[in-house]
This record gives structure tokens, sequence and C-alpha cells, in this order.
């Protein structure tokens, strides 16, 4: 029998705000244990949450950039479950009424472009950390540490539309982008700012009833999601023909055995029993809010790469580099709007600087060749003062010194000699000094031509106009 | 009866509450009592009402995004039943 998997995704995203959700506490990561609490986070008799009016501000942003309609009227929810992590006995969340519904991202892949749906979105907050380590005087305990708990999350929930694990990686990856882009999460899997469940089921392919699903944990990279779903498949579809049934439950991913286990003990645990939060008043968001909102929304993704195509003229390849990153293609327009042509600044930005960048581990922000002199290196090759070849020394120059790239060609005297009087002279030298190699040419032999190039170039320390020599070294060879 | 004896065991269980058969059967029975009570409000047709999930009729409270002073961890930990370093210290949790 041949098996479809059938997934859906549920990911949290932490969200970059200096304060908690209910809470003023800092949200700063690496704080020592229990620094960045107060009554409300640590769940004191009679403390009061308040919203964080940007964590709303934030859910209405991830709404928007995923085609998600905004609930004019949202409330939150008490989720009730015992964990030494949860001070309160329950998560604050949000359950009959979250406050983005219904959206989708389309994927693109092999299987061309599909379209997943978003059930929702709904805003909650973190619990706090448990610590297995072996702290002295820890013995047999674990230790716990609140400074995370009360930290705003967004969950958002994909529909049942997944078929494969390349498919769910391309769904996390374009919604990791989005996120980023938007501002509203620092997007770092390790620290767990952005984390993943994974529901699970095989059904026979042409059945039109989903098979019982387990849910897995724990996946907090790329790598690791695609490696836990294949793993979870394949163990299902063994289970089935085995004859045995899959149960609902839940399932931890293991990074170093690439295998998924049970978590026993949890299935009780599943009734929650929700119940609207009387601590919290209910939400309205009213249309001007969710205009203003959309005043602020970034040009996505999306949108750029297919920009970047139609009004730039650049290949898709291009397209696709450049918009890969917020900071990287804001680079890039800056260049374009100082006057840079597209493609030229499209190479530049893709090679040299990336490569610059990746040399000493900088980010973009840190590029100390501004988008004006990169722009005016560009003008200067554009108007042949200096050649691509040594315009990549200026660029050097540039990267080290930031100045201006007009003044380091003055300086190291670096301007293209484009003069065809200079330029004969120094091909009638080597002419006459490789009398052997312009035989074998006239004889037939087109390759020497590189050589006589590379040697022209040489006795003009690379100044010399390429075209120019191209051109007049042609001529002169054939005689 | 509308409450059964499991149920109530169910709930105890899930509020990790020990009750002795003896309160099982008297909350069963006032558990019932109070549900047959609320079941009064179903004669009503409230279709075309908005749920009410607050008895107060306030709409968003929200404070800014700014950061204000924690209580320490000394205080966060003062009462603490059992504190190892700046952690709090509980039973391992069994996985």
């Amino acid at each position: 029998m041949k098996f479809q998997p059938v997934i859906g995704l549920e990911v949290h995203v932490q969200l970059l705000t200096n304060t908690k959700i209910f809470c003023g506490c800092s949200t700063k990561f690496g704080a020592s244990p229990n620094s960045q609490t107060c009554p409300v986070c640590l769940g004191m008799p009679g403390a009061l949450p308040v919203l964080n009016r940007k964590v709303v501000e934030y859910a209405i942003l991830a709404g928007l950039a995923t085609n998600c309609a905004i609930a004019p009227r949202s409330v939150f929810a008490r989720k009730n479950y015992f964990y030494p992590d949860l001070p309160k006995g329950y998560q604050i969340s949000q359950f009959e009424l979250p406050i983005c519904i219904g959206g989708h991202l389309d994927i693109e892949g092999e299987w061309g472009t599909k379209r997943i749906g978003i059930t929702r979105i709904h805003m909650e907050e973190d619990a706090g950390k448990l610590v297995h380590s072996d702290i002295p005087g820890m013995g047999s305990g674990s230790g716990v540490d609140l400074n995370r708990a009360c930290t705003p999350l967004l969950e958002v929930v994909s529909e049942p539309d997944i078929r494969s694990a390349d498919e769910a990686v391309a769904y996390l990856k374009k919604l990791h982008q989005i996120v980023v882009y938007l501002g509203i999460c620092d997007g770092n899997m390790e620290e767990g700012s952005f984390r993943c469940d994974a529901n699970v089921s095989v059904m026979p392919v042409g059945a039109d009833k989903f098979g019982t699903r387990a849910e897995i944990k724990n996946v907090n990279s790329f790598k690791f999601v695609k490696q836990a779903i294949e793993y979870e498949i394949e163990r299902q579809i063994e289970l089935i023909e085995d004859g045995g049934k899959v149960v609902q439950e839940t399932r931890l991913f293991n990074p170093d055995s690439g295998a998924t286990r049970s978590m026993r003990g949890k299935e009780e645990a599943h009734d929650y029993r929700y119940f609207p939060d009387p601590d919290l008043v209910p939400l309205v968001i009213s249309t001007d809010w969710v205009e203003e909102v959309q005043g602020s929304l970034p040009e996505l993704p999306e949108a750029k790469f297919k920009r970047y195509q139609e009004e730039l003229g650049l290949p898709a390849y291009d397209a696709e580099v450049l918009t890969a990153d917020r900071q990287l293609a804001e680079y890039f327009e800056a260049c374009v709007t100082a006057g840079s042509p597209a493609k030229a600044a499209a190479n530049w930005v893709m090679g040299e600087i990336t490569r610059k960048l990746n040399e000493e581990g900088k980010a973009i922000a840190a590029c100390p060749v501004t988008p004006q002199l990169l722009t005016a290196l560009l003008a200067l090759i554009e108007k042949g003062t200096i050649s691509g070849k040594i315009a990549k020394t200026v660029f050097d120059e540039m990267w080290a010194t930031g100045k201006e790239p007009a003044a380091i060609v003055e300086e190291k005297g670096l301007v293209q000699v484009s003069d065809t009087g200079e330029i004969e002279k120094i091909i009638d030298e080597i002419m006459a000094a490789n009398m052997g190699q312009v035989e074998e040419f006239r004889g037939g032999k087109e390759k020497v031509f590189g050589f006589f190039v590379g040697q022209v170039m040489r006795a003009s320390k690379g100044k010399a106009n390429p075209a120019v020599v191209n051109e007049m070294l042609l001529k002169k060879l054939k005689g | 009866m509308k409450i059964t004896q499991e149920q109530v065991e169910h709930v105890a269980k899930l509020a990790r509450l020990a009750l002795s058969q003896e309160e099982i059967a008297t909350f069963t029975g006032q558990m019932d009592g109070i549900l047959a009570y609320v079941e009064k409000l179903n004669e009503l047709d409230t279709s075309g009402i908005i749920p009410t999930s607050h008895a107060v009729p306030v709409e968003n409270a929200f404070r800014e995004d700014e950061v204000r002073p924690s209580i320490g961890t000394d205080n966060a930990l003062a009462n603490a039943p059992d504190r190892v370093e700046d952690f709090f210290r509980v039973p391992k949790v069994i996985e």
C-alpha cells in the first residue's frame, strides 16, 4: 500500500519586545536566573496582568503579512495544566477568539507553487525554563528560572495542507523570513526564538480521512524538522504495515539519534479546561488601528523578489539572493537609489561585498563601504576611469579606509589608460620581444592571443583599458 | 444526575486534589446541584447574543513596552520552599 503523509505545523514565534507580554520585566536574553521577574510573571496571588500594546501591534503585522483577517474582538483564555515551569498553574493564551484567522502562505519548490492555509495566529505567554544540569546542591532536583516566563509569543497554526518534509521546511523558511523581515522576531532557532511542533499522520493514498496524528516537539532547526518528519512518516508507515496502530501522542525528537520517542504521561494532561481569563479585558481592534499597522508594513520578500525582476530587470537568481535578507535588500536598494545601475550593484553586493562580509564575519549593517561609496565606484567603472579589475583593488582600499574611490584612484595612480598611443607602444614592445608567439598566432594558433593580452595588461600594471587592448592587439597581430 | 463520580475524580486528578470516597460522593451531589441550577439559563433563547467573557464592560487596557525594574532575585526567591543558587529547586520532572 502507498501512503500519503499529512502534516500541520504549529510555530512559536518569540516577539522582539523590550518587556514581557503582561508585565514590565525585561525580556533580555542571558540575564542571571530569576533576575527579570516580578509578582505578575512569578504568578503571585493578587498580581494582575496588563497587556503590552506592542505585542498586539506585532500580532497584527504578522497577521497582515500572512494574509489573515484581523479579528475585531479577541479574548485571552487560561490554559490550565501543572508543570514546574508554569508558576500560575495556567498559561495565558487565546482559544476561541484568536487575534488572526484564515491566512495563507504560498510556497515554491519542485511541486510548483502551493498554498498552505494558516488556521490562526494567537498571542500567548511563554513558560519558564527548567535546568537539569549538575549545579552543586541541585542533587536529583531541577532548577527553575522564570526569566523567560511571560515572554510574548505568537503561535502560528497551519492547516494540515503540508504533504512532505520538504514542503514543511519550505513553509517554515517562508514564515521565518517574514517574521524576521517584519522585525518582530530575531529568528534565532537555537535560542528558541522560532520553534516548531509538527503534527504528522499518514493515510493510504486516495483516502479521504486523515490518520491518527502524533505531535513532535523539540525541533529547533530546519534540518531537524526535515529529519524528524521523515523519521516519523517512516515510523508510522512501518507500524501500520506491521499490523499496528498509530496512537495519538506527543513525541520528542532527539537530534543525536534522529529519532522520535514517545513522551508518556502527557495524554491526560491534554484536558486543558480553557476559559476566558477574567483578569484581562477583551481586545477590540478598530479598522483604523489595522490600517495604521498596514501602513507600517514593510515590502515583503515575495513582493521585492517580483519587483527586482520586473522593474529592475534582475535575473530570478539575483532577486532571490538579494531578498533573502532584509538588510542586504535595503543596502542594494540604497545603491540603486544613489544611482547605481541595478545589475552592476547586484553583482557587487552578491560578489565582493558578500565575500568580504563573510571573510570578516560581519553583517551588512557593519559594511564599511556605504551604498554611496559603492555607487561612486561603479560610476568610475562606467565612465572608463578604471577597469573592473582595478576596481577590485580600489574596493579593498575603500573597505580598509572608508575613503572616496576617486581619491584612492588618484592617490595610487590607478587611472585606466585608454590612450591608444600609449597602449600601442606597449603592444609593439611585447610583440617584438615575443616574435615566436606572433608567428604561432599568425600560423593559426589563436590561443596565444590570451598570452598577449596578459602580457600587455601586466606591462601596464593592469591599468590599460582591456577593450582597447583587445581591439588593438587583434589588429596588430593579424598584421 | 448530570455529573458522574468518574467526572469528579477526573477533575480532581487534573487539579491534583486527593479526595476521599466520601468527599467524592459529596462533591458529585453538590456539583450536580450547581449545574442543575445553571441549567435554567438554557430556557432562554440566547442565539444572536455575544457570549459574555467578562462581567465588566471594559476593553483594551494596555501598557506601553517600557521596561520597569524587576523585584530582584532574592525577593523573587524569598518564598521558595527550596532554593539552589539563583534557582527555585523542584523535584525532578519525569520524562
